[in-house]
């Protein structure tokens, strides 16, 4: 259906849009910004912060430029008399209820409240100051956020988004009046709901309301103790953000610069999740070649196909919550991360002569769940805690200019050896249908000899950025040992952000998919849109990180996790083969029930 | 299975298993209980799919749904302005030192929650107060001390 | 000059002659367009407050094309100083049952509710019973339309239509944005009338009485008669129908203890005269429009306190959702409080004034738009009051 065009003024400016656009985006078309605090391009519309009223010609009321759709011959002023004191009296409301001590907030010059306040140049308050005593201490239950209601301006992206865009609900608006507030069930520590530990609301929050749990002291402690060998990995999905934050455009891939700022800061051996990566892609493949062998030839009814994938701490949280009758569909393979930590503090402090007592192991993530995962009691079959620290890729800038590194004039360094070394299916861990795409490169070669059927190796079915995809790959000519699979059509789903993973999880629930293989992450757009990734997000910025993941990908000489030499390496000196018993114990896990509520 | 999560089964299955139900559910547990119990409150959200932080937020923004434990009677004087300008402070005061809680509070014996709410609607009759659903009005602080009193026998 | 004020009884009026289920029947002969054109014609406007022309309503909503459409009628009544929707629902709830019957009619509805506020708790079995048996005449009429009772449980602004659908759909009653309006999409997003209840009785009783009638009451922008809830420094509080667009000073003269210093039209959220200004007020959509309520002052009373009883009630009864109402409403009740205590300059009432501006312009809904109605109201004409 097509879409009239309205025609209106903005600013004494004629300008045509499609019906149904608003009077926001209309402005923008023609260059004119106009401030949002509630507004977010992922979210649904709430027009309930005010900051973006414009005056309209004829209306006694101003409106909210977010959510009033334009109509023909509307004039519009986005900065008249009416406009503008309006929305300085809004944004001194917003500053009345926060606790504006900027210089002490972990949001501090990332903060859209703070850019707001200083852009309107609010000096001295003329409001009286409304915090509550009691807002000010913060929830720092949650190993991976942390709550602090005395920074909350009630613009709610945070309920949308945990409510609209991951399916969880830990967080909801409680009370009325001047009792609002965003709380969870009961005002309950984040620790004891079923937050995910996600971090989509982090990376919406306006301010400081919602942050990460930082870690940033205790690793510079690690780093300046002559006692500890500290290793820092870096996540697949880091390379393609970082820059963000750091003041370049998005979709810049920075992995030289990365590296050599991981040195220069001090870290002992700058490894690379992604070797960890093309791990749990043999591992993964063979758990789920032995399932559909055992299931179609065996005929064992124990065992849960479709397989899923078990990457993501975040939806591994929220299966346990939410689907804990399908735990056994979960891939028993730790996340990258984890195995990394695992052979660091075993085969990897052997090789190099370290105690793994003596080793502190770092890794920098784009998520905030994988600061909870690595807390996991499972987590420690190295005989340590086998990760230590987890860093956002936010942290990660703010260290980087805490120790004064001039990030753009650093020359490219390469991963130190070994574990340092990976191949183009691994980045592609960072996107939604990457972990999926990688394993289909293995997979399909194992089974049959040869490469997946796609040209250079990319498979687009399971790529993009629409919420659930899925594919059907037809499995030909195979190796005598797999006949079973001849002629077989492999269907596989890909879902991202949790909503989505909730609508995939009720149709294999109801029996209506039938799939073998699935792959979650809990974020919008994968790892790359993860809940540690530089702020702010859009699909669009998303979008950007994805094609620099892909872009990565292409470069890379190796492109298929089975040939990283130094994982053949792994399995020829330590673990034997994949899903050995010594990669059992290392490299696999279990998953237990919670409560949903 | 509890006598709460019998209760919000049967409410479900009365005003049927959609959001739409969530008010008349809520009340329903409210008629029986007095107020939402972390137990009730949970039972809701599984039976309606709902998360709890869900129902709590829900629930949170009636006055008359509850989230803190009530007595057996619930007394609500009304505070807006024209009970405030017929005395209402006066009754308050009567039924405080009667029931020696504050307003807000519970006795010990859980008989009595006295709370003070916005206008009841009875502004040419005021002061006023509801007891549970009954409203009693023209109020002096004898004529409540009266009304509490034949509660208290029942 | 006549000085008497014109009391009427067209609400609570119980005919003899006529058997209420008559009008009912006699409406449904009508062509559906024909009662709207009436209805246009009658002049009459919402009786809670807003004053939008009830005719117009229904027919933005019958010209909408959906399957599925509301009539709702609007009992959450909470407005400080308005009691008279309980009153009617008492006394006369078959003519609001009919109203809502012949809207069903008229824009094709096929459900109604009546939203009840929790507080008016105690009624809702009696009703329930007399609705029962007004059902049962619907299906024996035929007319595919039945009505159900929805109860609100504590919280002033689900008065607000939009509001009033969220808390109905199992939500918080937090007020939607506009557009859409209730017309267009309403209770679950579908085209709805929601009309306060006395609205819906004059359309019953304008069906009765027919156009004429109703139209020789009022003066041109306020047509018909209105009822009032009278009630603080009065010898008579109660009920009142009276023809609208009378002069306050009619009013005064009648209702109050003869030492009125002000009188608060509209409720918490309407406008305070104060004596100086009773004899050039009218009351009516051409003056100070009001819901019903009229609560008289007289000169023992502090304005401090009244308006600080409003703004406590505002403070608590906002859905908090949008800065101006949530953060406005504490900022003039502590506002006034710290000019109070001396802690800001009598000039501080200034700046909160020029905020009520703000509010009335930029909050999401009436609520946060009117604070500033009682608050200007009182602050310019009691302004000593407010600072000593």
């Amino acid at each position: 259906m097509s879409k009239y065009l309205v025609n209106l003024k903005i600013n004494n400016i004629p300008v045509s849009v499609e019906e149904g656009t608003t009077i926001l985006e209309a402005a923008s078309r023609i260059n004119f910004r106009i401030p949002t605090l509630c507004d977010h391009p992922d979210l649904n519309v709430a027009g309930n912060c005010r900051v973006c009223v414009v005056e309209v010609k004829g209306a006694k009321l101003l409106a909210a430029a977010c959510a009033t759709p334009v109509s023909e011959g509307m004039e519009v002023f986005t900065n008249s008399e009416k406009v503008r004191t309006s929305r300085k009296h809004i944004i001194e409301l917003l500053l009345s209820e926060h606790n504006s001590d900027c210089t002490k907030c972990f949001k501090n010059g990332n903060c859209e409240l703070q850019t707001l306040s200083s852009e309107y140049r609010i000096g001295d308050h003329v409001f009286l100051d409304l915090v509550k005593p009691k807002d000010k201490i913060q929830d720092i239950s949650s190993p991976s956020i942390v709550k602090d209601d005395s920074k909350c301006i009630r613009c709610q992206r945070c309920v949308r988004t945990c409510t609209d865009l991951q399916a969880v609900s830990a967080l909801a608006v409680i009370n009325k009046g001047d009792q609002q507030k965003i709380s969870t069930f009961l005002g309950k520590p984040l620790n004891e709901v079923v937050c995910t530990n996600c971090g989509q609301c982090v990376n919406r929050c306006p301010t400081g309301a919602l942050t990460e749990r930082s870690y940033i002291d205790e690793v510079w402690d690690a780093i300046y103790d002559p006692n500890k060998f500290v290793v820092v990995e870096t996540a697949p999905a880091i390379r393609v953000a970082l820059a963000e934050d750091l003041g370049f455009d998005p979709g810049l891939r920075v992995t030289g610069k990365l590296v050599s700022a991981l040195k220069k800061i001090g870290f002992s051996k700058v490894l690379d999740t992604d070797f960890a990566a093309d791990l749990t892609i043999i591992e993964e493949g063979t758990e789920l070649l032995t399932r559909l062998k055992r299931a179609l030839v065996d005929n064992d009814e124990n065992i849960a196909l479709p397989l899923m994938t078990s990457c993501s701490p975040a939806w591994i949280k929220f299966q346990e919550h939410i689907f804990p009758d399908l735990l056994n569909n979960l891939s028993s393979c730790k996340s990258p991360q984890q195995m990394f930590g695992a052979l660091s503090k075993t085969y990897y402090a052997d090789k190099i002569n370290i105690k793994a007592q003596d080793m502190v192991v770092v890794s920098i993530m784009p998520c905030t769940a994988k600061k909870f995962e690595a807390n996991r009691p499972e987590m420690r079959d190295s005989g340590y805690q086998d990760v230590d620290y987890i860093l956002t890729t936010r942290e990660l800038a703010m260290m980087i200019r805490q120790a004064g590194i001039d990030f753009e004039k650093l020359e490219d360094e390469k991963y130190d050896s070994i574990l340092g070394e990976s191949t183009g299916a691994a980045v592609i861990f960072g996107a939604t249908g990457g972990v999926m795409e990688a394993a289909l490169r293995t997979a399909y070669e194992i089974v049959t000899g040869n490469e997946v059927p796609f040209t250079n190796l990319n498979i687009t079915p399971v790529r993009g950025m629409e919420g659930v995809r899925e594919a059907t790959i037809k499995i030909k000519n195979v190796k005598p040992e797999w006949s079973f699979l001849e002629g077989v059509d492999l269907n596989v789903a890909v879902a991202h952000g949790l909503a989505n993973a909730k609508i995939l999880m009720e149709k294999v629930q109801s029996g209506e998919a039938n799939y073998h293989f699935i792959e979650v992450m809990g974020c919008p757009g994968g790892c790359l849109g993860g809940g540690g990734q530089p702020i702010p997000t859009s699909l669009e910025i998303r979008k950007k990180r994805a094609e620099a993941i892909y872009a990565e990908d292409e470069g890379m000489p190796l492109r298929k996790s089975h040939d990283n030499p130094e994982v053949v390496r792994l399995y020829k000196e330590f673990l034997g083969e994949a899903n050995s018993h010594k990669a059992h114990d290392l490299l696999h896990t279990h998953y237990k029930p919670r409560k949903r509520y | 299975m509890s006598k709460t999560d019998q209760l919000v089964q049967k409410l479900v299955r009365k005003h049927g298993k959609t959001r739409n139900s969530l008010m008349a559910v809520l009340q329903g547990v409210v008629q029986e209980e007095r107020y939402l119990s972390e137990d009730a409150m949970i039972a809701v959200a599984r039976e309606l799919d709902l998360s709890a932080a869900d129902v709590y937020g829900t629930a949170s923004f009636y006055t008359f749904l509850d989230t803190i434990p009530r007595g057996k009677n619930i007394i609500r004087i009304c505070k807006t302005i024209t009970c405030h300008m017929k005395g209402k402070d006066e009754v308050l005061l009567a039924l405080e030192n009667m029931l020696k809680i504050k307003a807000g509070e519970t006795t010990h014996d859980k008989m009595f929650t006295l709370l003070t709410v916005n206008c009841l609607g009875w502004c040419h009759k005021g002061p006023v107060m509801l007891v549970n659903d009954e409203v009693y009005t023209e109020l002096t602080p004898q004529k409540a001390i009266e009304v509490i009193e034949e509660y208290s026998r029942k | 000059m006549d000085k008497q004020i014109k009391k009427v009884d067209i609400i609570f009026q119980m005919d003899e002659d006529c058997n209420l289920l008559d009008i009912l029947d006699k409406a449904l002969a009508q062509p559906a367009d024909d009662i709207i054109l009436d209805l246009i014609d009658s002049g009459l406007k919402g009786r809670g407050g807003a004053g939008f022309l009830t005719g117009l309503k229904w027919k933005f909503t019958k010209n909408e094309d959906s399957d599925v459409k509301y009539v709702i009628c609007n009992a959450d009544e909470g407005e400080p100083g308005t009691f008279k929707d309980r009153e009617i629902l008492d006394k006369v709830p078959e003519k609001v049952f009919i109203g809502m019957a012949i809207c069903g009619y008229v824009v094709g509805a096929k459900e109604g509710y009546i939203y009840i506020r929790g507080e008016y708790n105690f009624l809702v079995k009696g009703l329930q019973k007399k609705l029962d048996n007004f059902n049962k005449h619907l299906k024996d009429r035929n007319l595919d339309f039945q009505i159900a009772i929805r109860s609100g449980s504590g919280a002033y602004v689900c008065g607000e239509e939009s509001a009033l659908f969220e808390s109905m759909e199992g939500y918080r009653g937090e007020p939607r944005n506009k557009p859409p309006y209730p017309t267009v999409a309403g209770y679950n997003k579908k085209p709805t009338v929601i009309n306060n209840v006395e609205t819906l009785v004059y359309v019953t009783m304008i069906s009765r009485l027919g156009v004429q009638k109703f139209k020789e009451l009022g003066t041109k922008d306020s047509r018909g008669s209105k009822v009032f809830s009278v009630s603080g420094d009065t010898p008579i509080p109660g009920i009142y129908e009276l023809e609208l667009g009378m002069p306050l000073n009619q009013f005064v003269d009648e209702f109050a203890d003869g030492d009125a210093k002000a009188v608060q039209v509209g409720g918490a959220s309407g406008h305070c005269v104060p004596r100086k200004k009773f004899n050039d007020t009218i009351i009516g959509f051409e003056g100070i429009p009001t819901g019903g309520s009229m609560m008289i002052f007289n000169s023992t009373r502090s304005m401090y306190n009244v308006l600080h009883d409003y703004l406590e009630f505002f403070t608590e009864e906002s859905c908090g959702q949008c800065t101006p109402c949530r953060v406005g409403c504490q900022q003039l009740l502590k506002g006034i409080e710290a000019v109070k205590r001396g802690e800001k300059p009598p000039s501080y009432l200034d700046d909160l004034k020029k905020l009520t501006t703000t509010m009335r312009i930029a909050a999401k809904c009436g609520l946060g738009q009117s604070v500033g109605n009682p608050f200007n109201s009182i602050v310019d004409n009691f302004r000593e009051e407010i600072i000593y």
